[in-house]
């Protein structure tokens, strides 16, 4: 007995404790709600009974998109619009008939005025109207009384200054779908858009700010009688660019008409100054809405206007492969500047003729000459010394073939093929397929961007990557300068013979691109590569019958012509690469845009007139 | 009262009915029967002045509990009591199965059908947790129970559930199983010292528990400490519970004229947030005495723990009354911004059949402990 007594005893004890803990918590939550509904309440009181308090949401101003010296490339313009507040209005259907008569609405867009008010909690404004004019807006002001529920609201929509100019690097935003809405509610507000691609998409968290919130408080008809208290969200960041906007244009203008691409690059950081791909379209028109003809014609037609081409264009990079294998082949050991190589126009493997573009041969060539003449066999012969595994490696160690670190959503990885993977496809590699690769040809397969990299690195041997967003919201990003990027680790012996060899590429008569030298005023020399690639192969009929020649093949099946190119020589600082599909030969089609804009960005650099002062003729 | 032989038990039970229906704790029926009332009026207010459809579906369902509580009242209490482990068998068993076959309702809740009814496993697991551990302890002295030993089974037994609850995950109702568990062990005269060395390193452990949240989880509690910056999200409940009950004020907007422009917003205002409705239309000083109610129906379960004369009904209405009043705490607390929103509705007044059932047969049991109190249990105390 005496032991029940104990624990009789000591349940007694604690459950009273714990009956006065609940007298306590109950009584600290009377006082919360004391404080909720009566001191604070008051806050919330209303003066008439009819009167509410409504909570509204404001969407957030988008950031913008600026180029290296501030210039606007995606903005915001104020622009009027209709709303509808769903739990304002008594009876949705005569609101939208009485606003009809003022602003005509179709049977489409009364479907969809009453789809998103279904969708969304009632408070949220839904899109009545947009783009309305100054007159429009004037009657519904005055038609207010009768428009229960319909407010007017200043709104922004996105405008591209330049249009088609810069439409693949920024990008373009959209109205959210319903999947976006679900996985971010705030997108529900009308005039919030969604970047779809380009810097728009991959920068959407940093563009797309915080949505603020105004609690009103509202009459029974819906309008406003005073605020209570506002929260202004967060705006979103500006981006600034790399990209520098008179050089882009440029470009553009250069390779209108074509279906083409040209990178240039900061050599020294990555910094992409220029990111240009022909032909274009208005970004613009996503934000209103694309009409199905429009879309049709875009994606029917064989320029592929949509697709970003310096990024997501793939290429045979042709004899602009060649300065690749000439610094794998050197850095192993393979040949040396004075190694040698005959040349009678062809390359004989095993029973198999590989041509020289130069049907009479070149003679015996060193790696000088070879870059100098574009001297097809003696890369065949580098290719097979170094072999594939050699010239794989090093030229995804330049950029070739690798994703890049690249700030884009969208990037062609490319391939520089290996035996092994060539095996991983159930085939087996044969040696020539490494002499075709030695030329940039057979399964090589390349992106401009991939191109540009690949010249920076060779020109500085630091591990540059490209990038096209320099600073967000006035925080500057990594990757900026030189010595944020490691060095490649490639014998300096290696990368001066074929720096010279493209050296003399362009400032010496017998180099393939003299036509497309610097004019000497500038005082600095250019650096460079031509390229022509096949897209189709050539019969060995078609080249003994002589009279072959590619401009008189049909569009699609004429070669590419390329050019990559990095000035000044002696402290490289702009890199580019210019591909022009179904060009031709790359020192005509691709080699002059490539100079202009390496001219071009050498004039607008304040260093380089400052190196050569007083040479201006 | 003579303690029979427990075999004859069904037999003796027909000539105890009326003796047992006198010993009926009428007066805490009267207070369930009023909170349940408290709720039909609520939930006629949010159907707009009407009984359709919650408040009539309510009523018919705490019919049913009122008949499943009035019949679990009748039950002798030593079948109860060797019926306990079997129950938790059942529950922890059910539990583990909505982890197989339970399908993801509101959230991350997880429910699963039992004869067409969506039942809430957890819901009956705080009852069965109670149920047995009550029959642990029932014949352990105040020596026994300092046994570290002694405290494995019930040990594993708490942790059990809770690790299955929070494998659904579903944080809340982990924590108050876990605070339901601890209060048992506090009421059987565990020691303190134990309490003490279980709760220090608390606070470290949240600490590195926190970082540990996944990014959606942390933006939850953030958004719980300031509301405004997810006001279409998860703060939105909280500012719209807010902004309700601040228009109540003292006295309330008056009965069925709460502002259904508000309510409208809230997404659970017939569930969860039916407080707020409360708080809107009767001011604070209606929600006070529906806060004095609720303490008054704690407060007369805590009472029928304390005058029972045997361990398992002390233990079983003591674990009764606590999970009744951490149902309270939780739901009021967190329709008044106090904690994050967790989904916890309020019991006998919300809208739902789940909790309702849980709750009323929890009062069973706690009248059947009233009704028994006298009964001697055989091979009480014989631990040693």
């Amino acid at each position: 007995m005496r032991r029940e007594t104990r624990r009789a005893g000591v349940f007694t004890r604690r459950a009273l404790a714990v009956l006065a803990g609940q007298t306590a918590v109950l009584g600290l939550l009377s006082a919360r709600l004391y404080q909720v509904q009566v001191t604070e309440g008051r806050r919330y009181a209303t003066r008439a009974r009819q009167n509410s308090i409504s909570l509204r949401m404001i969407a957030p101003v988008r950031g913008r998109i600026l180029d290296r010296g501030g210039v606007v490339l995606a903005g915001n313009k104020q622009a009027w619009r209709a709303l509808l507040i769903a739990e304002q209005s008594h009876d949705i259907d005569r609101t939208l008939d009485r606003f009809s008569r003022i602003v005509p609405l179709d049977a489409r867009a009364r479907a969809r005025i009453r789809r998103d008010v279904a969708q969304n909690r009632r408070f949220i404004p839904v899109l009545v109207a947009d783009f309305l004019t100054w007159d429009q807006m004037a009657r519904i002001e005055a038609a207010a009384p009768r428009l229960p529920g319909i407010v007017i609201d200043v709104g922004q929509t996105r405008v591209y200054p330049f249009g088609p100019d810069f439409a693949h690097v920024v990008g373009y935003v959209a109205p959210p779908t319903p999947a976006d809405v679900a996985r971010d509610p705030a997108l529900a507000l009308p005039g919030m858009r969604v970047g779809r691609t380009g810097v728009e998409r991959f920068r959407e968290r940093d563009l797309q700010g915080q949505a603020g919130s105004v609690q009103l408080e509202v009459d029974a008809a819906g309008r406003v009688i005073r605020e209570l208290a506002r929260d202004g969200g967060v705006p979103g960041a500006d981006v600034t660019l790399t990209l520098d906007a008179g050089l882009q244009r440029l470009a553009m203008r250069r390779l209108a008409g074509l279906s083409a691409s040209a990178v240039v690059l900061d050599a020294r950081d990555g910094a992409v100054l220029a990111m240009a791909s022909t032909p274009s379209f208005d970004p613009g028109l996503f934000d209103t809405g694309v009409s199905e003809a429009q879309w049709k014609a875009w994606i029917t037609d064989p320029m592929a206007p949509l697709i970003d081409k310096a990024a997501v264009g793939v290429y045979a990079p042709g004899s602009t492969f060649k300065p690749g294998v000439a610094l794998a082949a050197l850095s192993a050991g393979a040949i040396t500047p004075t190694t040698t190589f005959f040349c009678p126009g062809y390359f004989q493997l095993g029973n198999r003729k590989f041509y020289c573009w130069k049907r009479g041969g070149h003679g015996t060539v060193d790696v000088h000459t070879a870059l100098q003449q574009s001297c097809d066999v003696f890369f065949y012969h580098t290719a097979l010394q170094v072999g594939m595994d050699r010239i794989a490696a090093m030229t995804h160690r330049l950029g070739l073939g690798v994703r890049l670190p690249l700030d884009l959503p969208l990037q062609a990885r490319g391939l520089v093929p290996t035996p092994a993977w060539r095996r991983a496809h159930g085939h087996p590699w044969v040696l020539g397929d490494t002499a075709l690769a030695g030329i940039g040809q057979g399964f090589v397969q390349v992106t401009p961007l991939q191109l540009a990299t690949y010249v920076a690195r060779v020109a500085t041997g630091r591990a540059v990557a490209p990038h096209v967003a320099a600073s967000i919201g006035g925080r500057v990003l990594p990757g900026g300068v030189a010595s944020d990027w490691p060095l490649l680790d490639i014998p300096q012996p290696a990368l001066k013979a074929v720096h010279d060899g493209l050296a003399a590429v362009v400032n010496t008569p017998l180099g393939t691109g003299w036509t497309v030298r610097l004019p000497p005023a500038l005082g600095v020399r250019m650096a460079g590569k031509t390229g022509t690639a096949q897209v189709t192969g050539v019969s060995q009929a078609e080249r003994l019958a002589g009279g072959f020649h590619s401009s008189q093949l049909p569009w699609k099946l004429r070669p590419n012509a390329l050019f990559i190119a990095f000035a000044p020589v002696t402290a490289p600082r702009y890199a580019t690469a210019v591909v022009v599909a179904h060009g031709n030969e790359g020192a005509e089609a691709a080699a002059p845009i490539a100079r202009d804009l390496i001219v071009a960005a050498l004039s607008r650099d304040p260093t380089v007139a400052q190196a050569a002062p007083g040479t201006k003729s | 009262m003579k303690a029979r032989a427990e075999g004859r038990l069904l037999v003796a039970l027909p000539f105890d009915v009326t003796a047992k229906l006198a010993r009926l704790n009428w007066g805490f029926v009267l207070l369930v029967c009023l909170l349940a009332a408290v709720g039909y009026a609520a939930l006629y207010s949010v159907d707009g002045g009407s009984p359709k459809p919650y408040a009539e579906a309510q009523a018919v369902r705490f019919a049913a509990g009122l008949v499943l509580m009035l019949g679990l009242a009748l039950v002798d209490i030593r079948l109860i009591a060797r019926l306990a482990w079997p129950a938790y068998g059942a529950a922890l068993l059910l539990l583990a199965a909505v982890a197989r076959f339970g399908h993801v309702g509101k959230g991350a809740e997880r429910w699963i059908d039992v004869a067409g009814i969506a039942l809430q496993p957890s819901e009956l697991m705080k009852v069965a947790l109670v149920l047995a551990l009550a029959a642990w302890f029932r014949r352990a002295s105040w020596e026994r129970v300092g046994s570290p030993l002694f405290l494995i089974v019930p040990a594993l037994a708490i942790a059990a559930p809770v690790a299955l609850i929070l494998k659904e995950p579903n944080l809340g109702t982990a924590v108050i199983t876990l605070a339901i568990g601890g209060a048992m062990l506090l009421a059987a005269g565990v020691r303190l010292w134990l309490f003490a060395l279980a709760i220090a390193p608390l606070p470290l452990v949240a600490r590195i528990a926190y970082s540990h949240l996944h990014g959606y989880q942390k933006q939850r509690i953030l958004t719980f400490l300031h509301p405004e910056r997810d006001p279409l999200g998860a703060g939105y409940n909280i500012i719209q519970s807010k902004i309700a009950l601040g228009s109540g004020g003292m006295w309330g907007q008056g009965y069925l004229h709460g502002t259904q422009g508000h309510l409208g917003f809230l997404p659970e205002k017939q569930t969860d947030f039916i407080f707020t409705t409360i708080g809107e239309e009767w001011g604070f000083v209606g929600a006070l005495a529906v806060v004095a109610l609720l303490l008054l129906i704690i407060v007369a379960a805590m009472l029928i723990a304390l005058r029972c004369r045997h361990q398992f009904g002390r233990l079983l209405a003591f674990g009764v009354a606590v999970d009744f009043s951490l149902y309270v705490f939780v739901n009021l607390a967190m329709v008044m911004g106090v904690i994050p929103v967790g989904g916890v509705p309020l019991p006998l007044v919300s809208y739902g059949g789940s909790a309702l059932i849980a709750v009323m047969g929890g009062f069973g049991l706690l009248l059947s402990v009233d009704v028994h109190r006298d009964v001697v249990f055989p091979r009480d105390l014989e631990d040693g």
